[in-house]
């Protein structure tokens, strides 16, 4: 999937995925896609709650060797 | 108090001060900020403890919403799964000037681990008995100690605090035993039985597709320790598992595992045959257990609720007490209790097909995966809800 911004939370443990997932998606324009790669396990549970309370829409996730990558519209 | 340190008035609360408090029956309020699904799967509890959750990432614009839910006057314990988040939004609110605030070490992941050992009573033979609370999880586990000996039943995945027992007081674990193949939570049985050159029991009717050696326990074979002075007899008491056995010890201590506890009974369903293990679940309780001394002190393996604890912190009660008022001991009638056993149960336990697996050898999942597979409340009484 094509992503307009990428951003590497690998190494980061909870909150800062989300913190910076937040930071990240405030610089994006309507529409736009963001690709978040985060090795914590609890990102995925997380993220999507963060993604529908803020309506903001996780398109896709995937996990591939302990690397969870989320692909986020900008509502 | 200088401006300063209030600023930085986020303190750190243990787990074992966390027991204490729950114990204690003392006041806390409880800002969890983990996600909705894992609040509502499993959260702390106590009887004055008043908890809501707001997840961390609802208060990345502010931590407003929660000051105006949280009580001026209460202690604050913030909490989240392994203890950063609650630490990130301990430190805002404490920013704030407010005071008695505190984030849980660990988090849920320490708390569902933590051990606490509480100790029962004396023996009549010469010895005591500590009970080892898993306050997050609910399981409880044994340490038998006489002279220079001792024995541990239904070890918890973490050893450690068994062997700092131990060394405290001097004994040689002697032998470890498991009441039956546990479906809620990983033994530590084999680990413990390693550490300390100690010979590991299992009930040989469970045992079937474990895939290391084992010693069988056999009913009316005691096991001694205290230099032949104290009694571990065992009695086989089949319902939960088919292999169930009870202990009694120093004649005094009824050790129940997953079959009897203080406010309900065991479930018959964890391995698959609910309605199999009916029969021998009620025999186990009406006949077997109804045919024993009433002065007994019943020591399960699991507490359900928090309320089931005394002011001491431990869960035990007289057997002649349970049959008076636990509800499972109380159903005369035999339709009513295969209902009861076997219909409208509450959920399983978390992974718990894959603990069994873990128990018997078959999958050996690392440590992060053991842990995971432990989050939760056991869920192995027929009235836990």
């Amino acid at each position: 999937m094509n992503a307009d911004k990428v951003l590497d939370a690998k190494g980061l443990a909870c909150p800062m995925p989300i913190v910076r997932t937040k930071k990240a998606i405030e610089e994006l324009q309507t529409g736009q896609i963001l690709e978040v790669q985060s090795t914590d396990k609890g990102s995925k549970n997380d993220l999507t709650g963060w993604a529908n309370s803020t309506g903001h829409q996780l398109l896709e996730n995937r996990e591939e060797n302990g690397i969870y990558t989320f692909w986020i519209k900008k509502k | 108090m200088s401006e300063e340190t209030k600023q930085s008035s986020l303190t750190k609360m243990t787990p074992h001060e966390l027991t204490q408090i729950v114990a204690g029956h003392e006041e806390l309020f409880v800002l969890d900020v983990r996600n909705e699904t894992e609040f509502n799967d499993w959260k702390i509890e106590g009887e004055n403890i008043e908890i809501i959750n707001i997840p961390y990432f609802d208060l990345l614009d502010g931590i407003d919403p929660a000051l105006d839910r949280i009580p001026d006057h209460k202690r604050l314990l913030v909490v989240c799964a392994k203890e950063g988040s609650s630490q990130y939004i301990g430190e805002q609110i404490a920013e704030t000037g407010r005071e008695n605030i505190y984030y849980l070490e660990g988090g849920m992941k320490l708390w569902s681990e933590h051990l606490e050992p509480v100790k029962v009573g004396e023996l009549q033979s010469g010895g005591e008995i500590y009970q080892f609370v898993r306050m997050g999880k609910g399981c409880l586990s044994y340490m038998v100690l006489s002279e220079d000996e001792a024995v541990v039943i239904d070890t918890a995945r973490l050893i450690q605090p068994y062997i700092d027992i131990a060394k405290k007081h001097n004994v040689q674990i002697k032998h470890v035993l498991d009441t039956h193949l546990h479906a809620d939570h990983i033994s530590g049985g084999r680990d413990l039985s390693q550490a300390a050159g100690a010979s590991y029991w299992l009930p040989p009717k469970d045992a079937d597709e474990v895939t290391y050696p084992y010693n069988q326990l056999v009913e009316n074979e005691d096991l001694l320790i205290g230099n032949g002075k104290v009694k571990v007899h065992p009695i086989y008491s089949p319902g939960h598992t088919i292999g169930s056995t009870s202990f009694l010890i120093d004649d005094q201590y009824l050790l129940t595992g997953d079959i009897l506890f203080i406010a309900s009974i065991g479930r018959p369903d964890l391995a698959g045959k609910a309605e199999d293990w009916v029969s021998d679940l009620r025999n186990s309780l009406y006949e077997l257990y109804g045919n024993l001394p009433e002065q007994l002190v019943v020591l399960p393996a699991h507490f359900g609720q928090v309320t089931e604890l005394d002011d001491q912190g431990k869960v035990s009660a007289k057997l002649g007490d349970l049959f008076s008022h636990n509800p499972g001991l109380n159903m005369a009638d035999e339709i009513e209790f295969r209902k009861t056993v076997t219909e409208n149960l509450p959920p399983q336990p978390n992974a718990y097909q894959e603990i069994r697996q873990t128990n018997m050898g078959r999958i050996n999942p690392d440590e992060e995966q053991q842990r995971e597979m432990e989050m939760g409340p056991n869920r192995c009484a027929v009235h836990d809800k």
